[in-house]
């Protein structure tokens, strides 16, 4: 008799390397059966908007700041998982976890759906867009025109998000590496949306307006063995550039911190292994447990050396597999708004 | 001086270890009673709530027609937001018996028993349709022909198996579901069910309440036993604790004299009566946690087969349980001491030590005593005219006996006067003025024993008429000689081909569940012949009732359904589906908590699309039954456990009868039991007090061997007459029983037979118990030194 024990299994499901990865094949294929991403990779859009079930992991993570009338500010995330049960690439070997969540002055509210493949309650196809699992919707003409939608028990949303830029290829030309040994996975994201939309909180509607992120990241084997967790931002810079950058902090206390400079016209420099640095400053305790909420990023080449703050620091997201996902501001050489994602703090 | 006074008053105990012994048995018996009937209740009611809640979910979403949900369905409401989860259920064979499979989707099951489960497999191999089986242990075992793939887990209901649903859809050959349940936590926003999925509808599956309000009657009456036989055994405790307090009569004037005040010795006494109402009390919950245990498999037995309800056969306890079984010992004790501790605190410390009968004989306390039993009568009356319900029903019954028992001492008072005026010559005459005289000192004793009396004859007549009735009732109802149900209702037309030529009728049983007036019911279809019309169990109709029902112009009712509703034959029933028909008859059907309607068959199949039309019922030579059998399994491939033969029907359904009453036999003779030995008590109790009395009937000549005779004969004589006044009260709770509390608790009304066989064993019972209590002081008596009678006369007296 162990609820926790069945939530765990589900867990193992999504996240097979948050209770410890299989070694790393490297012949292009995990031994299981799964693809493994190439350099020689190109993307080829919308056709990459859709799921690629030859690979074990794949996600569609949008966060966005927003503002509501009076200039509170608010953040809101919408994420949904693939993860293939077996590599032979059919509906019912898919499973879906989704995640939605809003940070507002009044608290985090956050909840979390799974499904299974085949049963018609979560899918993605790539044109035209749409990205669902139960009545949450990711839906397009195209992914770069789409409305958003998600609710749980107290909160909901209806967001209009749309873009002329392009997607941004994150590493190199996509292929992202994620350790000295050569883990990657294929990325890109789509920093530029502009938002419009309602909050529904349980103090009432808020209509908001602001500024969304996109990542798109599919891999069979992301982390490293000895790979504990990751810290992640994603800033958007008032000078029109945005700024992607995390360390994958390893067991032995050392990081591997990885980064893109994209400016306003959306061309993309990843930077050199160790050339962005993110320090914390302060940590505050969240559901029973220190996790850093003040941050300094810097990358010196670029000129930057920015504090990042998170403006909610309670915004912990508790399902299956926890973490804690939130805005931030950003003052220093440069201001703005962003996100900020760190796992492994459980 | 305290200590001193306390272990003088201890060592009285040492001197007379089986007075002792019967203290402390009353005490225990008492106790182990009344908690082990507690123990079983709460086990009950904890499997209903397991069961109830083994999927987790609180609703449940269903096709009203019976029909199966299709996936696409399922998937338009979760992408409606309606949080639901797809079960799939069917059963299978397995060793010994069919094994319920539940298909689930571990993506979308509610925290639950089910989920637990599942969290005790490793995920990836329950997932798919070659996934682990997760099982009790007992049904694990059931299940060898799965080899590996079955997991034990101890936490699943007996008789599941727990698969992923595409296990689930291969092993039952579907594809679609058979209910989704509804998520206990739902999002903010949904469109209404019927924008969604109009043909179905949202139904509270049965809970744990509903399985609770069923068999509330079944818990009342257990409650009552265990309230009986703790009654029973109080009595017991005051006689002991009257007989010791009286005994010691001398020493507590020794040690009044000697110094130690009424509040010390009262507050000494009170303190003993605390250890050892403590020490037994103990030991009664140690005997009850046995009882329970003993009993619990039968309990089980009778729930399952009253009710359907499941329930584990393993007991746990908890701690609450075993205070509340030691303050209930506390309590009792006290209560049946308090009248001999407020004498010892009245106690003058110049009373003369002389032993006399401590309730002594008046009119007075026997009117008092009948005032009370009229105003038990009147209660019991005011519950029948206007109670209602199961309370009502419990409330007229325990009026009924306490007023009984509170008047038994009038009656016998009276029988007794009535019989002196038989007496011939001084010893008869002394005979019976002697016995009038005993009666206060053992009426407690003698009520006990009549309460004891009544509630089995009451209980025996009950079950004997239930069980008379019910073996007629079946005799009339399974009329066909082989019962077979088909794996698919697509071997129909082979079916009838194979069978057609070899058969005198081949009687469809067709069915469909559906909600009738409310409530959930089942609708029979039969066809027009004899089988019906010569052998239904009808208890009310109309004249021309078959020829009604033949031509589709009237329907059956059961009882059940018909006492619902108050509905009799000339009525109207509306039916589900918006159509209506008259009522031709109302006919018993024992057994069944659900409401039943039988229709014409072209009826039902024109009504109702949906029907369950795999079941049928065969009539034909009983020589040819098994043959027939043999060439169906062998020849038309039917498995063999689809077929059931008359006799072995009727052997299974008198079996599960059998099983049902099978507590109340027990605890019958254990309540018998502890009257028995109430009487033994008083007997003894009265024995010590009783040689003044006797001693000038052996001084004037009786020899005392002859004394001793006429003591057994005493005792024989009241247990008779008790008897006789237990007989009617019996009935009379008989009478409750089936006229009131059956048709309350089941909806049905038995006719009540009469067992004067069964009376005979007990009044000979009753008078064994009687006269060996009585065996023991009249031997004493007759061993009794002379002296001791002689020293009635000395001058102290």
């Amino acid at each position: 008799m162990n609820v926790r024990m069945y939530l765990l299994a589900l867990a193992s499901i999504f996240f097979p390397w948050a209770l410890g990865a299989q070694g790393f094949a490297g012949l292009g294929q995990t031994p299981d059966g799964y693809a493994l991403p190439t350099p020689e990779t190109q993307f080829s859009y919308p056709a990459d908007h859709g799921p690629h079930p030859a690979f074990r992991i794949e996600w569609w993570y949008l966060t966005a700041n927003l503002e509501g009338p009076d200039g509170t500010p608010y953040g809101i995330q919408w994420t949904l998982f693939r993860n293939a049960l077996s590599p032979e690439g059919g509906e019912e070997d898919q499973a879906w976890m989704g995640h939605a969540a809003v940070s507002a002055p009044e608290g985090h509210f956050y909840t979390e759906r799974l499904a299974r493949g085949g049963l018609g309650h979560a899918g993605v196809t790539a044109s035209p867009f749409s990205a669902f699992i139960d009545e949450w919707r990711m839906h397009g003409p195209s992914l770069s025109d789409i409305s958003l939608t998600a609710q749980g028990t107290d909160f909901s949303y209806s967001l209009s998000l749309q873009t002329d830029a392009p997607f941004v290829p994150q590493g190199d030309s996509g292929y992202s590496v994620k350790s000295e040994a050569g883990l990657a996975s294929h990325y890109y994201s789509q920093p530029f949306y502009s938002i419009t939309g309602t909050l529904t909180l349980p103090s009432g509607e808020v209509p908001v307006t602001g500024r969304g992120w996109l990542d798109r990241e599919w891999s069979s084997q992301p982390l490293a063995e000895t790979q504990t967790g990751w810290d992640w931002v994603s800033l958007h810079l008032d000078s029109g550039v945005k700024l992607m950058g995390y360390r994958l902090r390893d067991a032995d206390g050392t990081a591997y911190t990885v980064g893109t400079w994209i400016t306003a016209d959306g061309t993309p420099s990843p930077f050199l292994p160790g050339e962005i640095k993110m320090n914390s400053v302060t940590s505050a305790e969240v559901e029973g447990r220190e996790v850093p909420v003040v941050w300094d990023v810097s990358v010196p080449r670029r000129g930057v050396d920015v504090r990042v703050s998170a403006i909610y620091p309670q915004s912990w997201m508790g399902t299956l597999v926890p973490y804690w996902e939130g805005p931030v501001t950003v003052t220093g050489t440069h201001g703005g708004v962003g996100y900020l994602e760190m796992t492994g703090y459980e | 001086m305290r200590r001193a006074a306390l272990h003088a008053l201890l060592s009285h105990w040492a001197r007379r270890p089986f007075q002792l012994l019967t203290l402390v048995l009353g005490i225990a018996l008492a106790t182990a009673l009344w908690s082990g009937v507690q123990a079983i209740n709460a086990e009950a009611r904890k499997s209903y709530d397991e069961a109830a809640g083994i999927l987790g979910g609180e609703t449940v979403i269903v096709d009203p027609t019976g029909a199966e949900i299709a996936p696409g369905t399922f998937g338009a409401l979760r992408r409606a937001g309606w949080l639901v989860s797809p079960v799939i259920e069917g059963r299978i064979m397995a060793d010994r018996g069919s094994v319920r499979v539940l298909g689930v989707d571990p993506f979308t099951l509610p925290p639950g028993p089910a989920a637990a489960a599942v969290g005790d497999v490793e995920i990836g191999g329950f997932l798919g349709e070659a996934g682990a089986i997760i099982a009790a242990p007992a049904t694990a075992k059931r299940l060898a022909g799965f080899g590996e793939r079955v997991v034990v887990s101890e936490g699943l209901a007996p008789g599941v198996m727990l698969v992923d649903l595409a296990a689930a859809r291969s092993l039952l050959g579907r594809e679609g579901f058979d209910r989704l349940t509804l998520l206990p936590t739902q999002p903010l926003n949904r469109p209404p069910l019927e924008m969604v999925a109009p043909e179905l509808t949202v139904e509270r599956p049965e809970t744990a309440e509903d399985l609770a309000r069923l068999t509330d009657s079944f818990h009342l009456t257990l409650t009552a036993f265990g309230l009986l036989s703790f009654a029973v055994g109080l009595f017991i405790v005051n006689g002991a604790v009257g007989l010791a307090f009286e005994q010691r009569r001398p020493m507590f004037r020794t040690l009044r004299a000697l110094g130690l005040t009424a509040r010390t010795l009262v507050t000494l006494l009170i303190a003993e009566v605390l250890i050892v109402a403590l020490a037994a009390g103990a030991l009664g919950i140690l005997l009850g946690y046995i009882i329970a245990a003993l009993l619990l498999p039968d309990v089980a037995a009778t729930l399952r087969g009253l009710y359907g309800a499941s329930v584990e056969g393993t007991l746990t306890l908890a701690p609450v349980w075993w205070l509340s079984g030691l303050a209930i010992a506390v309590l009792g004790t006290g209560l049946a001491a308090l009248g001999s501790l407020v004498k010892v605190a009245r106690l003058s410390p110049l009373a003369a030590a002389r032993p006399r009968a401590w309730l002594l004989a008046s009119d007075r306390t026997m009117l008092l005593q009948a005032g009370a039993a009229a105003i038990c009568f009147a209660i019991a009356g005011g519950a029948w005219v206007f109670g209602s319900g199961l309370a009502g029903g419990f409330t007229l019954l325990g009026g009924l006996l306490l007023g009984s028992a509170l008047i038994l001492p009038l009656v016998l008072s009276g029988a007794l006067a009535l019989g002196a005026r038989t007496a011939r010559g001084v010893v008869g005459e002394w005979f019976w003025a002697d016995t009038r005289q005993q009666l206060p000192g053992l009426s407690l004793a003698l009520m006990a024993l009549l309460l004891a009396l009544a509630a089995n004859i009451g209980v025996g007549t009950m079950v004997g008429s239930f069980r008379a009735t019910f073996t007629g009732w079946l005799d009339q109802r399974l009329v066909s000689e082989l019962y077979v149900s088909l794996e698919d209702e697509a071997d129909l037309p082979a079916f009838r081909a194979f069978v057609e030529d070899r058969v005198e009728a081949i009687l469809p049983i067709w069915h469909t569940d559906r909600e009738v007036l409310g409530a959930p019911a089942e609708i029979y279809g039969v066809v027009d012949h004899p089988t019906y019309s010569e052998n239904w169990p009808l208890i009310d109709a109309l004249p021309d009732v078959w020829d009604m029902v033949n031509s589709g112009e009237g329907a059956l009712v059961n009882e059940q359904l018909a006492r619902r509703e108050g509905l009799a034959p000339g009525d109207v029933l509306a039916m589900p589906g918006g159509w209506q028909i008259g009522i031709a008859g109302v006919y018993s059907d024992y057994g069944n908590p659900l409401g039943q309607v039988i229709l014409p068959l072209e009826v039902l199949t024109a009504r109702y699309e949906t029907l369950d039309r795999t079941e049928f019922g065969l009539r034909l030579p009983t020589d040819e039954v098994e043959p027939l059998r043999t060439d169906l399994v062998e020849e038309f491939g039917l498995p063999v456990d689809n077929m059931v033969d008359q006799a072995a029907l009727k052997a299974l359904s008198l079996s599960v009868f059998e099983r049902t009453f099978a507590v109340t036999g027990a605890l019958n003779v254990l309540t018998l039991a502890v009257a028995g030995f109430a009487i033994l008590t008083s007997l003894l109790t009265l024995a010590a007090m009783r040689l003044p009395q006797l001693a000038p009937v052996w001084a004037v000549g009786v020899p005392r061997a002859r004394l001793a005779r006429i003591e057994v004969i005493r005792a024989v004589v009241l247990a008779a007459l008790t008897f006789l006044l237990a007989v009617p009260v019996g009935l009379m709770l008989a009478w409750v029983l089936l006229a009131v509390i059956n048709v309350e608790a089941f909806g049905w009304r038995l006719p009540m037979f009469l067992f004067p066989g069964q009376w005979a064993t007990l009044a000979a019972l009753a008078m064994l118990a009687a006269g060996l209590a009585a065996l023991w002081p009249a031997r004493t008596l007759a061993r009794r030194p002379p002296s001791d009678l002689i020293r009635v006369f000395a001058h102290e007296r």
